[in-house]
This record gives structure tokens, sequence and C-alpha cells, in this order.
């Protein structure tokens, strides 16, 4: 064997013995393990209970935004080369996301399909339209329509631009804020869940800060001391992740397939269970692994300075 | 093999533990350090593994100006010196066996080797039958042979020994002198600090004493010199 050979299977082999030595330890400190892996449980409830609702809300609201769009109508008196180079002037213009035409008897068809039996009473205009022809115009980014809108309004043969102004500028405002305050909440939540769990960790390392002590003494190398207790850390929040994520998986189920059913409205739909509540497990089970981690590495790099 | 030169020890609470030690010891001695408590003993022997490091002057341990040694490189210092305390420091939620075992998976060391030099040195301290308990089902005497057991597993060229019979009863006490006396015989230098007028003047070495931070006295073969 070269010296790499011998080099590379002792890493393998310490690697070994850190693993055994991490999983070995959540069974030695019993009660501490407990102690951390509750506190990662309680906080990952939290956080996972705000993130559903969170995503929901914003899938809500998103879903309310994409469904926003420009009506353009055109002037009577254009014709029609002038309709077309109108679509192609509307679709150069930056933010633009789709250009689709609509006839004056398209229009009437939709509005006749939109008001059910009453619509009835309009097909006598089928033959004397009074409707224009439209351009349906849609934003890439859902915020820019009302700047959108104005632009196209200036255009020529262009007579009116709707898209529900007044509603529009408070929707967004409204979401706007809902984001905002949600991802701070979201980011607080998660600060004080890696503030607590680490407390916790460091309470139940402190206690082992003697032993920090000793096995420096005997000549441990900081990094051979340190990878146990990341072993160990890891252990606490994936297993502190448990019970969330059977909470979130079996809670989200019922959730969706019972709430999912009552609401019929297209705008309050929720996440579909899959693959949402899987995707809201990984994340728990990332948060989790990483303030475990995190909480023990950072306590454990305050005793090794002895 | 041990040098220290003009060595000053302040601490950060202002007092002054050393106070210009100059002192050379060899390859295979054994050594008594002994004084009063409070004349620098401790720290005396907390600066051969650099627990606690000079206001001042050289130490050169095994070659190694221990001045000029990175904080990380420390640990590689202690694998050549075993260090053997008072109160033991045993980690308490592991077996003997594993007590031991630890100083070898340190220097990474292969299973295989770590049986074999485990089951050995507990053979040599007299506690084979006792490998599986924890600590604290074992006696102060037991747990201060496993402390030794620990110190000497990875041949250390120098061991050094703070006040180890300081807790046990005279019995007990000469079981350790003759473990010490066993790895000396093989080559091991020996530092100890006692307080043991009885050790001392009965098994006959070199006996450093060290007053108000200095050394008052350097004899081969010396007597303890104080009253117990």
């Amino acid at each position: 064997m070269t010296n790499i050979e011998v080099n590379t299977a002792m890493k393998l082999r310490t690697t070994k013995r850190h693993l055994r030595e991490g999983l070995k330890n959540i069974f030695r400190n019993g009660w501490m393990t407990v102690a951390a892996v509750g506190a990662v449980t309680t906080t990952l409830l939290l956080v996972a209970a705000f993130l559903a609702l969170m995503l929901n809300l914003n899938h809500m609201a998103g879903g309310l935004e994409e469904d926003v769009q420009i009506k353009a109508l055109i002037d009577r008196t254009a014709n029609e080369e002038q309709i077309q180079e109108l679509g192609t002037t509307i679709e150069q213009i930056e933010g633009t996301e789709s250009v689709a035409f609509s006839s004056s008897d398209e229009e009437l068809n939709q509005l006749i399909e939109g008001m059910g039996e009453e619509g009835n009473t309009w097909q006598m205009f089928e033959q004397d339209n009074p409707l224009r022809h439209a351009y349906i115009v849609k934003a890439t980014d859902p915020t820019d329509t009302e700047a959108l809108a104005s632009q196209i309004n200036d255009l020529d043969n262009i007579q009116e631009v709707n898209y529900g102004q007044d509603v529009i500028h408070r929707l967004f405002q409204f979401n706007e804020y809902a984001r905002t305050i949600g991802l701070v909440l979201i980011a607080g939540l998660v600060f004080t869940a890696i503030f607590l769990i680490s407390n916790t960790i460091k309470l139940t390392i402190m206690a082992r800060s003697r032993e920090i002590g000793i096995m420096k003494l005997v000549g441990a190398t900081n990094a051979f001391i340190r990878w146990p207790f990341f072993i160990e850390g890891m252990l606490h929040g994936v297993l502190g992740a448990i019970i969330p994520i059977t909470v979130v998986l079996t809670g989200y189920y019922y959730l969706y397939n019972n709430l999912g059913d009552q609401i019929t409205y297209s705008f309050v739909e929720l996440l579909p269970f899959n693959p949402f509540a899987w995707q809201l497990s990984l994340i728990i089970l990332l948060i989790g692994t990483f303030i475990g981690i995190w909480g023990s590495v950072m306590s454990v790099r305050k005793f090794l300075k002895v | 093999m041990i040098n220290m030169t003009d060595v000053y020890k302040t601490y950060a609470n202002g007092v002054t533990a050393l106070n210009g030690i100059d002192i050379n010891i060899e390859q295979g001695e054994f050594v008594y350090v002994v004084g009063p408590s409070g004349a620098g003993k401790s720290t005396f022997i907390r600066l051969i593994y650099r627990e606690v490091k000079p206001t001042n002057g050289t130490i050169i341990i095994n070659d190694t100006d221990l001045s000029t040694l990175k904080e990380k490189k420390v640990p590689f210092l202690r694998r050549d010196v075993g260090v053997i305390f008072q109160d033991f420091k045993l980690l308490p939620k592991l077996s003997v066996y594993e007590n031991i075992a630890f100083a070898l998976e340190v220097i990474e060391e292969s299973p295989r080797n770590i049986r074999k030099r485990v089951m050995d040195v507990l053979e040599l301290v007299g506690l084979k039958n006792k490998a599986r308990f924890i600590p604290d089902e074992l006696s102060g005497g037991e747990q201060q042979r496993v402390s030794i057991a620990r110190a000497i597993v990875n041949q250390p060229k120098i061991v050094i020994a703070d006040e180890p019979t300081g807790n046990l009863d005279p019995e007990t006490s000469w079981g350790i002198m003759r473990v010490f006396e066993e790895i000396n015989t093989r080559g091991t230098t020996i530092i100890m600090a006692t307080h043991s007028k009885e050790i001392v003047n009965t098994v006959k070495k070199r006996v450093v004493a060290i007053e108000d931070g200095l050394i008052a006295r350097d004899e081969h073969r010396g007597e303890y010199g104080y009253e117990a």
C-alpha cells in the first residue's frame, strides 16, 4: 500500500468511528437528547404550520394576479391593417407576455356566456354587435399591469383600456404587504427556532464541556471532537422533524380533502397535497437538520478553546 | 528531552506562579516535583503539556519549542505526553475499555491494534477483569489506574502525573508507584508532583523542590525535605 492508500483507509475508519460515536451519544445522553429533540419538534411544528399557511395564501394571491389581464378596446374606425399593426406594436412593448386578438363577435359570445340565463337577452345584438374588437394583453409580471395598460392606452386606434383599475391596485398592494409580512414572520420564526434550539443544545453540551476538555488533554484535535457532535446534532434535527412531518402529511391530507371540496371558488384553491405536502416535509427536514447541526457546532466551538 | 530556560508565569489575575525556572530533564529520568501548596508545582507541570503558556522564557519538549508551537499542533504534542491527574479526568459515560481506547482512536490506530494494546495495558495496571465497567463503578485507586493506562497506552515518551496519589490510601498508592516504576524501566520519562513524604523518601529518585516560583533544590536520590 502506498502512503495515500494508508491515509484514506485511516480516514474511512475514523469517519465510521465518528458516525458510531455520534449515534451512541444519542443514547448515552438520554434526557439531554429528549430535551434537544423536543425543542426541535416544537419549533418545527410552528414553522410547518406557518409555512403551510403562508405558501397557500401566496398561492391564492398568485392565482388572483394571474387572472389579471388588460382588455384594450380598438377604435371602430380602425381598418384591418391598422389592427394588425397595433397587435405587433403591443407585442413589442417591454413587459408584454401575451397578446390575443378577440373579435367583437367573440367578445359578445363571452359576454352572453358569462351572464348565463340573462345573457340570452343579449343574443338579439348578434346581428348588430355594439361591442368592439379587442386585444387581450397579459403582463409578464402582473404587478406591471398598470404601467403596461397606460402605455397601450397611449397608442393610436385604442379607444379604451380596461383592467379593473381600482380593484387591481388594491389587490396588488395587499398582496405585497401580505408577502412582506409573511416573509418577515417566517424569517423571524426560523431565527427564533435556531436561537431556541441552539440554546437547548448548548445546555446539553455545556454539561459535557468537561468531557470536551478531557478529550483535548488526551490529544484529540478539534475536528476529531467536533465530528461526533456534528452527527449528533444532525440526528437531533432529523429526529425532531419526524413528528412535524407526520403532522404535516396527515393534517394536510385531511385539510385538503375536506376543505378543498367545500371551497369551490377557483381563487381560493389550496395547493394540491401532492407535491405540496411532500415539498413542505422536505423543507421541514432540511430546516431541522440545518438547525440541529448549526446549534451543536456553534456550541461546541465555544468549548474547544481550551 | 525537557528543557526550560528562564521561564516566568504570571496569571491574568496578577498571581505570579513561576519566577525564572531553569531545568533540564533527560529521557528515562524519574523526577519528583515537591514543594508547598501554591509554590508553582502545578503550573510547572501544566506548562509541559501546554495547558498554560509561559509569560516569558523558552520551553523545549522533544525538540519542539512550545513558544512557537501553533495552536493546531498542540494535540500532537499531547500525544507524546501522557498526563495523569489527581481527579483522574475519565470520560464518565465511557467504559474503562472505551476510555483507554479513546487515546488510540485519536491517533487513528487500527481497531485490531487498539484491542491488543488496550488489553495489554489493562493487564499491566491489573484491571483486565473490569474493562466493561464505567468509572463510577470503580474505586478511586482503580480509576487512577485507568487514567494511568490511558496516559501510557500510546507509549508516550513522557508521562506527567499531578499528585496521582493525592486522593488514594497508602496501600493503593504503592500499587500506583509500582506501575510507574514499571513504565519507567521501559524508558519512559516520568515527572510526578507529589505531597507524599513517604513515597519520595522510600522510592528514591531525583527531587526538584519548587518554592515561591523558583527551583529551591534539585538533588538526585533526594529527600522530601518538608514536614508531611
